[in-house]
């Protein structure tokens, strides 16, 4: 998003809300595949799926924002991306239940996430965009799974308990 | 790979050291050994003339020091001595030193060359002479029957400016040797639309006053002998002496030792030129036929081979379900081959072990010194494989394990001698496969371990209450307990308090098993068994609710079918009696939260672990599998339990189970259930 005037966004939903992902990171998109569950795993990435013979986590972001669970729809696909997870280069699978298209976001649409007012965690939102009259959220992928992903295991609930 | 040329000396230094080394450490046992003196001579003289070549100064001429010394020893006026050999260890040493961190080696040279000097017999070692060119040494070895001239005449291979090789240096060592005359030829250079800049097309002509400047040219030319052009001819008599240097490089070494023993030996063959050329060939082919590929390559090449074997065992699968006979005849086909593919690709990762255990030969012959214990170190196996990232790993677990056995193990010669034992302690190290692992045992003739100090340490430190009533063998296995030691004393060595708790993780994080036994009186053997690889396993796969676990098959002791009581008898004291002993099990439904129905017949897969077993209750075992290991990412990293996941025949994914972590954990229950009780 630096020196060009807009983002070129792969854009999605997940329950009501539209999500917006940086289209540079988006490897492939899968039809949902078999997924294995992992025991004893966060919520956040519950499992693992084989997407070209690697295995690569399945992360679900309506955990991490909060939102309702929901059973698999024939619109359900899973977004594979490649992120940087706490310093070493990952592939994750993310749940989607509906992806749209590659569509440019105008820069000047984009807005700083506001700090109160937001049902989320402020700090896993980068910014905010608006396209076709309806908002976009353009969410910190980074920090989510470095964050989200730690509460499994042992180190238990307290993370979102301090905030 | 770095471009460095530096860096390639580097490399080539260190495995002419190691060459150095284990001839030195050879010479102590056979000092007798010409082959192994000349063997020495010829790593020293190479180190010396690349060293110089390189710029490394410093180093050519503390070897050439060195060298001097030891042509002494090659030309039978001094004998090899154990001194001889310890000092040159240590000149060996310095070498390293000065190669790789020259600043903080300091000056211990001149004290090594003195002692060396003083060894070889009445301090003859011209410590100061400044070496300028590599060739010196040599030279002096000829004879000095008046002034001869020759004419040499070179062209340098046509890529030698690309790879970096200066004719001016060239020429200033070959000026040096004598009064030289240098003509340029510039009869070969092409018009300028034909000239290449990169290409080397100028040759010189010589014309040098000098007894015999061949040997000189070889060290001279030394990396350039391949695709040169090199004559070297007597100006008084041409005829006779048409002798055209063209020693192909792997040879050279070769002709430094036939110098020893005749010094008036012939540099290389007098024949024609061409023929000469096709030896050249030959040699620098055999020189091509191993290959150096950076680890990263292999292990890239490991995966999609993991990565095939997985879409063919899919293809194997739709086979089966398919009535096609051409589909099942190319599925087969496929199978044999993509099996091959695996062996052969695992097989390139594989190196012999014997590369790590000479490693151990001079760390015995410093012990022995340190320690003043006569110590004979034998060898079995060097040829075992194993795969390369493993045999890495191994090294420091191997060291300890070694040290011990010196250290604690062997008792001082007056020791020895009482319980009438011969006074040399004998330490063995040996590797054999064992089915598809490979076992690697240290042995040593000692004392054997005393059970007594072990109690009372292992009481001291909490580790059991003065009423445990334990076996030998299991009163053994406390050594590798955490904060272990038994040493009365520390000793520079070992006896740290840390050690053979380490030595059995790393074993263990390479899937491997550590087993000890001991003799009072007799000695300490302790056993590695090592799977041969570690990027595919052997699984067996087991189903918990509806998800399907790989358990590596090595930690897989028995099968048992769960009594339909045992789970029902009495909150959390869960005990198998497997033949006698009281195995805890744990259910696997209950560590990972399954949901659902649980199996009328439960199954118990018993694995084992550094000596403890647990039973792992499952609903369904399915049977053997082919594991391509995969790791998990960083957002499963903390789950305890887990070592990794593969891809099943059908696709999907399936997690390995951390036995070495279920063990403890069950184990662990057991500990608290029986505080509570």
């Amino acid at each position: 998003m630096s020196h060009a005037t807009h983002m070129r966004a792969l854009t999605l939903r997940l329950d009501d809300e539209y999500f917006a992902f940086e289209a540079e990171g988006v490897r492939e998109i899968l039809d949902l595949v078999p997924v294995t569950e992992v025991p004893n795993a966060s919520p956040f990435a519950a499992g693992l799926i084989n997407v070209r013979g690697r295995v690569v986590p399945l992360a679900d972001l309506r955990v991490a924002f909060g939102m309702r669970q929901a059973a698999h729809t024939p619109d359900t696909r899973i977004v594979v991306v490649e992120a940087e997870i706490e310093g070493e280069q990952t592939v994750v699978g993310l749940l989607a239940d509906k992806v749209y298209d590659v569509t440019d976001i105008e820069n000047a649409a984009i807005e700083d996430a506001p700090k109160v007012g937001m049902r989320w965690r402020a700090d896993y939102v980068r910014g905010i965009g608006k396209r076709n009259g309806q908002f976009i959220i353009i969410p910190h992928l980074q920090r989510i799974l470095e964050q989200a992903g730690r509460r499994s295991g042992s180190h238990g609930h307290n993370e979102g308990a301090s905030k | 790979m770095s471009n460095d040329p530096t860096d390639t000396f580097r490399q080539e230094a260190a495995e002419l050291l190691e060459q150095l080394e284990q001839g030195l450490l050879d010479l102590g046992q056979t000092p007798e050994d010409s082959d192994l003196v000349n063997s020495v001579f010829r790593a020293l003289h190479t180190i010396k003339g690349s060293g110089a070549m390189f710029g490394f100064t410093e180093v050519a001429e503390f070897v050439h020091n060195f060298e001097t010394a030891f042509d002494r020893v090659r030309k039978g006026v001094a004998p090899v001595s154990p001194a001889l050999v310890t000092i040159a260890l240590a000149a060996k040493d310095h070498i390293h030193g000065l190669i790789h961190d020259p600043v903080s080696v300091g000056d211990a040279g001149d004290t090594l060359l003195a002692d060396l000097a003083i060894v070889v017999d009445g301090g003859v070692v011209p410590v100061a002479e400044a070496v300028g060119e590599a060739a010196a040494a040599m030279t002096t070895a000829a004879s000095r029957d008046g002034v001869v001239r020759w004419r040499i005449r070179f062209f340098l291979p046509s890529d030698a400016l690309v790879h970096g090789t200066n004719p001016v240096l060239l020429l200033g060592e070959i000026t040096a040797l004598g009064k030289a005359e240098v003509t340029l030829i510039a009869d070969r250079v092409p018009t300028l639309e034909e000239m290449d800049p990169e290409r080397s097309y100028l040759g010189w002509q010589i014309d040098l006053e000098h007894d015999d400047p061949r040997p000189a040219l070889d060290d001279v030319f030394l990396f350039l002998m391949d695709g040169m052009e090199l004559s070297c001819e007597k100006l008084e008599d041409t005829r006779a002496a048409q002798t055209a240097v063209a020693v192909p490089l792997p040879a050279l070494p070769a002709t430094a030792a036939q110098e020893g023993a005749e010094a008036t030996a012939p540099v290389a063959g007098r024949a024609p030129a061409d023929t000469e050329r096709a030896d050249a060939k030959q040699a620098s082919g055999a020189a091509a036929s191993s290959l150096r590929v950076p680890a990263e390559r292999l292990d890239e090449l490991m995966d999609r081979v993991g990565e095939l074997v997985i879409a063919q065992a899919r293809l194997t699968q739709l086979a089966a379900l398919s009535a096609d006979s051409s589909l099942k005849s190319v599925a087969e086909e496929l199978e044999r081959l993509s099996s091959g593919l695996r062996d052969t690709t695992m097989g390139i990762r594989m190196v012999p072990i014997g590369s790590l255990f000479s490693r151990f030969r001079r760390l015995i012959h410093d012990l022995s010194n340190d320690l003043g214990k006569d110590i004979e170190f034998l060898t079995s196996g060097e040829e075992t494989e194993l795969d390369k990232t493993m045999i890495e790993r191994l090294a420091d677990p191997l060291v300890h394990l070694i040290r011990n056995s010196v250290d604690h193990g062997l008792e001082s010669a007056d020791k020895r001698l009482a319980s009438g034992k011969p006074a040399r302690g004998t330490v063995r190290l040996g590797a054999v496969y064992a089915g598809a692992e490979v076992t690697i045992s240290v042995t040593d003739d000692g004392a054997g371990l005393n059970t007594a100090r072990i109690r009372q340490k292992a009481e001291e430190n909490g580790l059991i209450t003065p009423d445990t009533r334990l076996t030998d063998s299991e009163l053994h296995q406390l050594i590798f307990a955490p904060g272990f030691s038994t040493a009365k004393e520390v000793t520079a060595l070992s006896g740290r308090g840390v050690g053979m708790d380490v030595v059995k993780k790393t074993i263990e994080g390479l899937r491997g098993k550590i087993h000890l036994t001991s003799t009072p009186g007799k000695g300490t053997t302790i056993t590695l068994r090592l799977p041969l690889t570690l990027a595919i396993i052997e699984g067996m796969l087991v189903r918990v609710g509806t998800g399907r676990y790989a358990i590596p098959l090595s930690a897989v002791e028995e099968c048992v079918e769960l009594p339909a009581t045992a789970l029902t008898a009495s909150r959390g004291r869960n005990f198998l009696d497997i033949r006698g002993s009281l195995v805890p099990f744990i259910s696997l439904r209950d560590v990972f939260g399954t949901s659902g129905e649980r199996d009328p017949f439960q199954k118990v897969v018993i694995v084992s672990s550094g000596g403890g077993r647990v039973g792992l209750v499952v609903d369904q075992i399915i049977g053997n599998t082919q594991a391509v290991i995969k790791q998990l990412s960083k957002l499963h990293a903390d789950l305890p339990n887990f070592s990794g996941a593969t891809i099943l025949g059908d696709g999907t994914v399936a997690l390995i189970l951390d036995t070495a972590r279920l063990v403890d954990a069950g184990q662990g229950t057991d500990l608290q259930q029986g505080k509570a009780a």
